[in-house]
């Protein structure tokens, strides 16, 4: 099971409202290499890993990517917070006010929903743990991108944070790898 | 009132410590022989329960569904604000 803990990861306190920065972020909430669809890849996959390495390293990354999932929603929300009309009308982001107001919701900030098409469990170790390592290099992706976009210290620095943690992740997810190897290997011989 | 800034940097403690015990934790589940990592990761979790008791001792739970108390005996704590995802 799963139990909360009543605190982030790593703080997030941003002070000014942006909803064209919100907007942006959303995508690393709902959007195709966000943190939802990053643990719920993971969280699936777990259950058909063969080796115990395997095993711990998907449940664990995957219940860090919750974690990051909530850092993220609460970027958002802090982003879109204290908006006012004018500056949602000049950030372009109107369609998201009609629909949602200024709440945090998982799609992208064009309005595009979260569906589980953006990931895949495949039932081959292998297949699955190469899938992952390609997904943390673009969620890397995604976040260098959103620093580019990003001017406000308070959103630069836990984006920063979330971008290194990618790195670990594709770092460690590659170590598995090559242990499924190693599995596959021994099962031909032995 | 409790300050804020005791409060704040408390909470700060307890998440730099956890956060090298997720990476620790992250790097055994690779390296389940590592010996080292093993017995740094034990100190860690050790001073992580020693502040998470000062922790919830002095502002409220920090885990609820019985993982942590409710230290005030006429008011449920949990649900007082703020909570993580407001900026405070
Ligand atoms: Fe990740």
């Amino acid at each position: 099971m799963w139990i909360y803990e009543k605190k982030l990861q790593y703080p997030v306190r941003i002070k000014k409202p942006n909803p064209k920065m919100a907007a942006a972020i959303l995508s690393q909430y709902g959007g195709p290499d966000g943190e939802l669809a990053a643990s719920l890849r993971y969280i699936s996959q777990r259950h058909h890993m063969p080796i115990p390495e395997a095993k711990g390293m998907l449940n664990d990354i995957g219940t860090e990517e919750l974690a990051h999932f909530e850092m993220v929603g609460s970027m958002v929300h802090q982003l879109m917070k204290g908006a006012t009309i004018d500056q949602i009308k000049a950030a372009g982001v109107e369609s998201w006010y009609t629909d949602h107001d200024r709440a945090t919701w998982p799609g992208t900030g064009t309005g595009v929903p979260f569906t589980a098409s953006y990931i895949m469990s495949k039932g081959d170790p292998i297949a699955d743990l190469t899938e992952d390592m390609a997904a943390e290099q673009k969620a890397r992706a995604t976040y260098e991108h959103l620093i580019d976009l990003a001017d406000d210290p308070d959103v630069i620095d836990p984006l920063r944070w979330l971008r290194e943690r990618e790195v670990v992740h594709f770092q460690r997810f590659g170590e598995i790898l090559n242990k499924l190897y190693e599995w596959k290997d021994s099962k031909k011989y032995f | 009132m409790m300050r804020p800034d005791q409060k704040q940097m408390l909470l700060d403690k307890i998440r730099a410590y956890e956060f090298s015990a997720a990476e620790l934790n992250l790097y055994l589940d690779s390296h389940p022989g590592d010996q080292r990592a093993i017995n740094d990761y034990n100190t860690f979790v050790r001073q992580i329960a020693a502040l998470k008791n000062e922790y919830e001792r002095l502002y409220g739970p920090l885990l609820n569904f019985g993982f942590g108390p409710n230290a005030n005996r006429n008011q449920w704590q949990w649900i007082d604000d703020p909570w993580p995802w407001e900026n405070n």
